[in-house]
């Protein structure tokens, strides 16, 4: 799973959701891989807006990447700064998390990835 | 015509194999008149889509969606996902899209993942901008429930009637055929952005005008806005009834 889909992703448990604490969820013991990808800067400048920048940067923080800026860059800092497309390109496209699990900030459940596939089904006394 | 994703590496015992319903999702989605309604609801330098497609089995559908995405919406920078309750569909789901998308490197959008899940629980509110459902759809008597030890990926053999029971999950729809659609009809407010679409398969069973009527008089579209449920591909009459339909689904 691309580092990315963190930002989509949270707590199954339902009575998690209306907590902020249940996004993003947290990576524990995890495996990273990078893939090689050509950059888009089209695509990083459309995905700017949609993403949850502070999440991002939580998400970013905990897998050990540079720390990002508080607030996200412009449209235009991205396309002058060239350093800082690829960095964020690297970041959001290219790295993948292979292994490890996904903890919940509030109830605390870890949801297990194994071979890039996290697994979100509950067992059945959490449903 | 598009060409097709291979799935020659799908494990058709363990997951649903693409057939009639995958293909009239296949021809609907790249049709003319579904480019000119992506294009001008997802123009080229809006927000990136985000394209979900619930219970990808073999992934054809989220490979052509990925692969072709600069023929289907007018751009290539949209993002896709996969939520699948069986382990094996996930598994197959992301070695179809990553295939089709090296194949067709110059019009591919970028796959996320497979997640293996129940439908939408595990999303953030709000975020998809493409849902496409396939779901299990013939009418039944029960509905099946996911075996308790294939919750997790399963290490070494799975029994014949686990098998059984994963093929089941992919077409039994308990009453009307309905009883999962229904669950994700009734989360599409809180699942969609505001400018989210579906695109939902049913068949003559499900009793799709009587669907399309529920999903108008939805009230959570928010303020001065209503539900749309319109027919978009149909295929196999019989009888003068359409065998299968896709509805497309959203807000105006």
């Amino acid at each position: 799973m691309k580092l990315l889909t963190l930002n989509f992703l949270t707590c199954a448990v339902k009575t998690c959701k209306s907590s902020s604490d249940s996004f993003p969820l947290h990576p524990k013991d995890a495996e990273l891989a990078s893939d090689d990808v050509e950059v888009n800067p089209e695509l990083l400048v459309n995905l700017l807006p949609r993403l949850d920048w502070k999440a991002l940067k939580t998400t970013s923080a905990e897998l050990g990447f540079p720390q990002l800026p508080d607030s996200p860059p412009t449209i235009e800092q991205l396309q002058s700064d060239d350093k800082l497309l690829k960095d964020l390109h690297s970041l959001l496209m290219e790295t993948n998390l292979m292994e490890g699990k996904l903890v919940c900030g509030v109830c605390g459940h870890e949801y297990a990835v194994r071979e890039g596939i996290p697994n979100f089904l509950l067992p059945s006394h959490l449903v | 015509m598009l060409p097709t994703p291979s799935t020659s590496h799908v494990p058709y015992t363990l997951v649903y194999e693409p057939a009639e319903d995958s293909f009239l999702l296949l021809d609907t989605l790249s049709s003319p008149t579904s480019l000119t309604f992506h294009t001008s609801h997802f123009p080229p330098s809006s927000p990136t889509p985000l394209v979900l497609e619930i219970g990808p089995g073999s992934g054809v559908v989220l490979a052509f969606l990925t692969a072709h995405a600069n023929h289907i919406f007018s751009r290539p920078d949209i993002l896709t996902l996969g939520i699948d309750i069986n382990s094996f569909a996930c598994a197959s789901t992301a070695k179809t899209v990553s295939l089709a998308s090296q194949d067709h490197p110059t019009t591919s959008g970028e796959f996320l993942s497979a997640v293996h899940g129940d439908l939408t629980s595990c999303l953030r509110g709000r975020q998809v901008d493409v849902l496409v459902f396939n779901p299990p759809y013939v009418p039944t008597e029960d509905l099946p429930a996911l075996p308790e030890r294939l919750r997790e990926k399963k290490e070494g053999k799975v029994t014949f009637e686990e098998e059984s029971k994963l093929l089941e999950l992919s077409y039994a729809g308990g009453k009307d055929g309905m009883e999962t659609t229904d669950r994700v009809i009734d989360s599409l407010g809180d699942v969609l952005s505001e400018r989210g679409v579906a695109y939902l398969l049913l068949c003559a069973g499900n009793k799709p005008e009587a669907v399309k009527q529920r999903i108008r008089e939805m009230d959570n579209a928010g303020e001065g806005r209503r539900w749309k449920a319109e027919t978009v591909g149909t295929s196999g009459r019989q009888a003068g009834w359409e065998k299968l339909q896709i509805v497309r689904i959203w807000r105006e």
